[in-house]
C-alpha cells in the first residue's frame, strides 16, 4: 500500500518538457529522501502532491494513496500532512488553538486531546501561550503535533529542518521519524541536506538540474 | 464576483456616458427637444466665458499635476533612505484621508486677506488695520486652487511612489549609481524613476483627470466669474430651466474630451521626456551638488503638510470662536454656541454619511474579496485589462457622465432614496478599496493555506478561519481608505442624490457662498472626523483584538 506515485510528469507554464519526471513508491513508515539543487522542481512536486499547484503548471501521472486516488482532489480531502522549514503556526491563534485546528470536527473532549498532546511533546501547560513566544525548537514541536492530530495519511516534509541549530536539528530528525514509523506513515522528504537523507534512512532520489532542462 | 466588479464599475460610467451623449445632442424630451441637434453645443460656444473656463480647467489640471509629481519625485529622489525621510513620510500620510473639501477650507482660512498668515504679519508686517482688498482665494488666474490641488495630491502620489517601489530593486539601483559618483537626486531619477514611473503612470493620470474636473476644492478655491468648466457644468445643472441641462451635457462631453486630450498630450510628453532623459543619462554629468533640490523638496514636504495641518487648525478655531477682530491672531473669547446650533444637524448628517459610506464600503469589500480570492483559488494573475476597469471611473471625469446617470435615474423613476447614491458611491470606493487590499492579499504567504487545506480545511475555511483574520489589519485599513473615499464624495451625492440627500460633504461645499466661517469650521471638522475615525479605529482595533499575539503586530 503506502504513497504510489505513477508516471508524474511537470511542466512549468510556457515550457515544452517536462521540469520532472518520476514513478516511486513509498511503503507505510518508509521515507523517500528528494535531494537536489533549488529550482530543480522538488518544492513544485510537493505542490502538486498537496493540490497546490500553481496556476499554468501542467501535470500528468497520478498519486495513489493507501488505494485512493488522490490525483484530483481537493487539497483538504487528500489527507497529507505537510510540514514546512518556517513551521508556520498560524499567528492569530494560540498553541491550543492551532493544534486544535487540525482536529477532526468529530473529536470531542478537544481540551483535553490538546492538552495530552502538548505533554507528549514536552509543553505541558502552553495551551495559552502565544505561538511567537516559543523558541524555534518548540514550534517544530508544535507543528509537528498540529499536523500529527489532523490524522494524515502520509506526511510531506519541506527541507522541514533546515533552519534549526545543529542540536536541535537531530531531536527533530529523530522526532519526526519516529512518530513516522510508529503510526507506520509513508514519508516523502524535499531537502538538500544529505544528513537528513542519511538520517531517514530510506530511498534516496536525486533530482538533477539536466532534467529541468531536457 | 470579478464580472459584479466589472459591472458595478462599467455600467454605471457607460450608462452615464449615454445619458449624457442624447441631450448634448439635442434628445431631451423633458425640456421638449427631439431629435439629433446641435442647439445644446450652439448655446453652449455662446456662452461667453467657455474659452476663460476651459483655459482654467485644463491649466489647474495640468500645473498641480506636474509640480505635485515634480515634488513628490524631489522629496522621494533627495532623501528616500535617510532618517528624514520617515518624518517628511509621516508627515504627509495622514494627509491622504482628509476630505478635499475640508483641506480648501483649511487652505482658504489661512490665506484669505482676514486669515491667519495675513492676521499674523498684521500689523506689524504689512501696516494692515483692516483685511486688504485682495481676491487671493478664487483668485482669477486659479493659482490658489492649484496650490489646494498640489497640497492634496501629493500625499496620493507619495503613497502611490512608495507603494511602486516595494516591487523595484530601488536600494541596490541607488547604491550602484552613488558609486559612480552621481548625486543622489540625479542618481534616483536616471536609475529608479523609469521604473517607478510606470508603476504609478495610472494613478497619475487620476491626478491629472481629476485635476481638470474637480469640483468641490474648485467651488472653494477657485475663480467665479468664470468658473472652471466643471463647476459651470454643475451650475447648469441645478439651474430649474431644462435647456441648460442640454448646454451642461454639451459641457460634459467637452470636458471629457478635455480630459482625454490633456492625457493623449501627456503620453506624448512621457516620450519626449524619456527621449531626453536617456541623453541626460548617458551625458556623464554627475549632479553632486544636489542640495538645493533636496531642500526644494523638504520645504515643499513642510509647506504642504503645515498649510493642511493648519488649516484643519484654523477649522477647529473658527468653530469656537467668539469676537474674533482683524488682526487679532486668537479669538477675544472661545465659545460652543456654533457648535450648540450646528452640532445636532451636523451629527444627524455625519449618520448618513457614514451610513452611505459603510454600505458601500461593505458592498466593495465583499466584490474586492471575492475577486482576490477568485484569482487565488483560480492560480491565474488577474487580466491586466482589469486594472484599467479599475482605473477608468477615477480617469474619467466624474461631471462627464454623472449627470447623464442623474437623468438616466431620473427617467426610469430609480432617483429616490439612498440607494441610487450609494452605487454612485460604490464606483469610486471599489477600485481604492481594491487597490488598498490587494497589496497586502497577495503578499499573504500561500504556504499557509497548504497547512491549513492539509490540517483539514476547505478553501472557505482557510478564507475564514486563516486568511482573513491574519489580514485583518489591512482590511480594515481598506474599509476605512473606503469611508474616506465616500465621505469626500461631492458630486455623486450632489447629483445623484437630486438635492434630497444632504451628506457632510454637500453640506460643507454649500456653505462656501455664504462665508459663515463658523459654521464653516464645524462642518469642516465634521467631515474631517468622520474620515479620519475609521482610521484611528482600524489601527486600534486589530492592536487591541490581537494585543497578546506578537506575531500579528507589524513587521
Amino acid at each position: 500500500m503506502g504513497l504510489k506515485l505513477t508516471d508524474v510528469t511537470i511542466t512549468a507554464p510556457g515550457a515544452d518538457a517536462p521540469m520532472l519526471a518520476l514513478s516511486a513508491h513509498v511503503a507505510p513508515g518508509a521515507v523517500l529522501s528528494i535531494m537536489g539543487p533549488s529550482g530543480v522542481g522538488k518544492s513544485t512536486l510537493l505542490a502538486w502532491l498537496t493540490g497546490t499547484l500553481p496556476g499554468g503548471f501542467r501535470a500528468t501521472g497520478s498519486a495513489v494513496l493507501l488505494g485512493r486516488d488522490i490525483t484530483d482532489l481537493a487539497p483538504e480531502a487528500r489527507r497529507l500532512g505537510i510540514l514546512f522549514q518556517d513551521h508556520l503556526l498560524f499567528p492569530h491563534l494560540s498553541v491550543g488553538a492551532n493544534l486544535a485546528f487540525g482536529l477532526a470536527p468529530k473529536v470531542s473532549e478537544r481540551r483535553d486531546v490538546v492538552d495530552q498532546a502538548l505533554a507528549d511533546i514536552g509543553l505541558a501547560g502552553y495551551a495559552q501561550r502565544d505561538p511567537a513566544t516559543l523558541s524555534g525548537g518548540q514550534r517544530a514541536r508544535v507543528a509537528l503535533m498540529r499536523m500529527l492530530l489532523s490524522e494524515p495519511e502520509a506526511l510531506l516534509l519541506d527541507e522541514p529542518f533546515s533552519r534549526l541549530d545543529a542540536t536541535l536539528r537531530d531531536q527533530m530528525r529523530e522526532l519526526v521519524f519516529s512518530r513516522a514509523r510508529a503510526k507506520q506513515l509513508p514519508v516523502i522528504m524535499v531537502t538538500h541536506d544529505a544528513q537528513d537523507a542519511e538520517a531517514a534512512g530510506g530511498e534516496v532520489l536525486h533530482l538533477r538540474a539536466a532534467q529541468a532542462v531536457r | 464576483m470579478p464580472f459584479l466588479t466589472v459591472l458595478a464599475l462599467l455600467v454605471p460610467v457607460a450608462a452615464g456616458l449615454w445619458g449624457t451623449l442624447m441631450p448634448a445632442f439635442g434628445h431631451l424630451p423633458a425640456a421638449g427637444h427631439v431629435g439629433v441637434s446641435l442647439v445644446a453645443w450652439e448655446a453652449l460656444f455662446d456662452w461667453p466665458g467657455l474659452g476663460r473656463a476651459v483655459w482654467l480647467s485644463v491649466s489647474v489640471g495640468v500645473v498641480s499635476t506636474l509640480v505635485a509629481l515634480s515634488l513628490v519625485m524631489l522629496i522621494v529622489a533627495g532623501w528616500h533612505g535617510t532618517r528624514s525621510f520617515q518624518v517628511l513620510e509621516r508627515l504627509l500620510s495622514p494627509l491622504l484621508s482628509v476630505p478635499h473639501a475640508a483641506a480648501a477650507f483649511g487652505i482658504a482660512f489661512l490665506i484669505a486677506p482676514s486669515g491667519w498668515l495675513s492676521r499674523l504679519l498684521s500689523p506689524w508686517a504689512t501696516g494692515w488695520a483692516r483685511p486688504p482688498d485682495l481676491l487671493i482665494v478664487q483668485d482669477p488666474w486659479g493659482a490658489t486652487l492649484m496650490a489646494g490641488m498640489i497640497a492634496k495630491e501629493m500625499p496620493f502620489l507619495l503613497l502611490m511612489t512608495l507603494a511602486a517601489l516595494s516591487q523595484v530593486r530601488h536600494v541596490d539601483y541607488a547604491r550602484v549609481t552613488r558609486a559612480l559618483g552621481y548625486g543622489r537626486v540625479k542618481g534616483w531619477l536616471i536609475a529608479v524613476f523609469p521604473a517607478v514611473y510606470a508603476q504609478i503612470r495610472l494613478p497619475v493620470y487620476v491626478v491629472l483627470a481629476y485635476g481638470m474636473s474637480v469640483v468641490d476644492v474648485a467651488v472653494i478655491l477657485g475663480p467665479n466669474t468664470p468658473p472652471t468648466l466643471s463647476v459651470q457644468i454643475v451650475r447648469w445643472m441645478s439651474d430649474p430651466d431644462l435647456m441648460l441641462r442640454m448646454q451642461a451635457a454639451a459641457g460634459a462631453l467637452l470636458q471629457l474630451a478635455l480630459v482625454g486630450a490633456a492625457l493623449a498630450a501627456w503620453r506624448g510628453a512621457e516620450w519626449a521626456v524619456a527621449r531626453w532623459g536617456r541623453a541626460w543619462a548617458t551625458a556623464g554629468g554627475r549632479m553632486r551638488r544636489d542640495w538645493p533640490l533636496r531642500a526644494v523638496g523638504q520645504l515643499a514636504a513642510v509647506t504642504c503638510s503645515a498649510a493642511v495641518l493648519a488649516g484643519l487648525g484654523g477649522l477647529a478655531v473658527w468653530s469656537v470662536a467668539g469676537r474674533w477682530r482683524f488682526p487679532e491672531a486668537w479669538p477675544q473669547t472661545l465659545k460652543l454656541s456654533s457648535w450648540m446650533r450646528h452640532g445636532p444637524e451636523a451629527l444627524e448628517v455625519a449618520g448618513v454619511t457614514l451610513f452611505i459610506a459603510a454600505v458601500a464600503v461593505l458592498i466593495a469589500l465583499i466584490l474586492v474579496i471575492g475577486c482576490l480570492e477568485a484569482e487565488h483559488r483560480e492560480g491565474r494573475p488577474m487580466n491586466p485589462a482589469a486594472l484599467w476597469v479599475l482605473y477608468l471611473p477615477l480617469i474619467v471625469p466624474q461631471v462627464a457622465f454623472l449627470p447623464g446617470l442623474q437623468g438616466l435615474l431620473l427617467w426610469l423613476g430609480w432617483d429616490r432614496g439612498l440607494w441610487p447614491v450609494i452605487a454612485a458611491h460604490l464606483v469610486f470606493v471599489l477600485p481604492y478599496v481594491f487597490l488598498a487590499f490587494a497589496d497586502p492579499f497577495r503578499a499573504w504567504d500561500t504556504r499557509q493555506a497548504t497547512v491549513a487545506a492539509s490540517l483539514g480545511a476547505s478553501a472557505n475555511g482557510v478564507l475564514w478561519r486563516v486568511r482573513m483574520p491574519m489580514l485583518l489589519a489591512p482590511l480594515l485599513t481598506a474599509a476605512a481608505v473606503g469611508i474616506a473615499v465616500s465621505v469626500g464624495q461631492y458630486l455623486p451625492t450632489l447629483l445623484i442624490g437630486g438635492g434630497r440627500v444632504s451628506t457632510l460633504a454637500t453640506e460643507a461645499v454649500a456653505l462656501a457662498a455664504g462665508g459663515d466661517r463658523r459654521a464653516i469650521g464645524v462642518w469642516g471638522l465634521a467631515q474631517t472626523g468622520a474620515a479620519l475615525l475609521p482610521f484611528a479605529l482600524a489601527l486600534a482595533l486589530p492592536a487591541m483584538i490581537y494585543a497578546r499575539r506578537r506575531g500579528m503586530r507589524g513587521d
